[in-house]
């Protein structure tokens, strides 16, 4: 291979390398929701919708309780987050600032006893979203986890159902009341398990259970 | 050093779950049998030193910071106090709040070790005019 043709493979790499850190996997709703159309003829809209958002991400999930969702954040620059575990993540809430929180900030430079409060609660602002009783405010996500697991749990049960009627053979004749109850006599009469089982439950002077 | 179960000074807390006064836990220590193990002393002295460094800089403060927040323990007033005074050389009061807020949080259920934290570092608060979360009215909703 002469040396030509081996830069310009290696720009192709370089190009294509390039190309895949920019990209990211979005699952994002609606192609999900595409590909679920596409694969599954048969099921219900509302199903599709549950799993749909049962595999995407978190986020949208989580945006219905009240959590704040990142839009398409890049992830290889240092982020900003709210944990009680990471009380100083890596960067400031808001990177833009404006002329009045530049002025803010320069008066922070000072001492700090000739802040206001409100200035103080707004260079706080600046640098986090949620404070720690925000942070730990307790969701209702719970009650949709448990709801979701019943309604699955119900359909589940309504799908057994139809198969009992529709799915399963007819049992047999040995399960019917009648032969149950002949069997059962049968059992006492052998005086099956006599000391501790079945026969020693049965008063045989009585003729009657125990 | 601040533990679960702990041995606070008798005027910190009376009703914490069995403090064995005088007995010196060994700290986040590994399993070694072998290894010395750092005394509460050396550790506080260590920590104290990092937050200390005259020209210590954002990314070191909050290495400093989340690395001791994930410790078992409330760090001693001094080495709070010595992050406080980190963060006026950097100029980062919102950070100095967060740092009241991060150990108020890790004192858990132990109500009565924060309100001794701030007691303990009330001189440098007013000093270096560091509002405490409450003061600001942000320790609630």
């Amino acid at each position: 291979m002469d040396v030509g043709s081996c830069s310009v493979f290696e720009a192709e790499i370089k190009k294509k390398q390039g190309e895949r850190k920019r990209k990211s996997l979005h699952l994002d709703h609606f192609s999900l929701t595409t590909m679920l159309h596409l694969t599954t003829g048969r099921v219900g809209s509302l199903l599709a919708q549950r799993v749909t958002a049962a595999l995407t991400s978190s986020s949208v999930r989580m945006a219905s309780h009240g959590h704040e969702v990142a839009a398409n954040e890049d992830l290889s620059q240092p982020m900003y987050w709210d944990s009680t575990n990471v009380p100083l993540p890596d960067r400031r809430y808001k990177v833009t600032l404006s002329s009045e929180d530049e002025r803010l900030k320069q008066k922070e430079k000072g001492p700090w006893d000739q802040l206001s409060k409100e200035e103080k609660l707004a260079l706080y602002r600046l640098s986090f979203s949620q404070t720690f009783s925000e942070m730990n405010q307790p969701s209702a996500e719970w009650k949709t986890v448990v709801g979701t697991i019943f309604i699955f749990l119900g359909l589940t049960g309504l799908i057994v159902w139809w198969q009992k009627v529709y799915v399963f053979p007819k049992p047999p004749r040995t399960f019917d009341d009648e032969w149950q109850a002949k069997q059962l006599q049968r059992m006492l009469e052998m005086r099956m398990n006599p000391i501790e089982g079945i026969s020693s439950k049965w008063d045989y002077e009585k003729g009657q259970w125990k | 050093m601040f533990r679960a179960v702990s041995r606070l000074s008798a005027t910190a807390s009376r009703n914490l779950v069995q403090s064995r006064a005088g007995y010196s836990a060994p700290l986040a220590s590994r399993c070694y049998s072998h290894g010395k193990v750092e005394s509460d002393e050396e550790f506080d002295a260590r920590w104290v030193t990092y937050f200390s460094k005259p020209d210590i800089d954002g990314w070191e403060l909050r290495k400093g910071m989340n690395t001791l927040i994930g410790y078992d323990l409330v760090p001693e007033p001094k080495i709070v106090d010595s992050a406080l005074r980190a963060c006026r050389r950097l100029n980062d009061l919102a950070s100095a709040i967060r740092i009241l807020e991060a150990v108020k949080d890790k004192a858990g259920p132990h109500k009565d070790i924060y309100p001794y934290l701030i007691q303990e570092l009330r001189p440098t608060l007013t000093e270096l005019g560091i509002s405490t979360p409450e003061e600001l009215g942000i320790d609630r909703m």
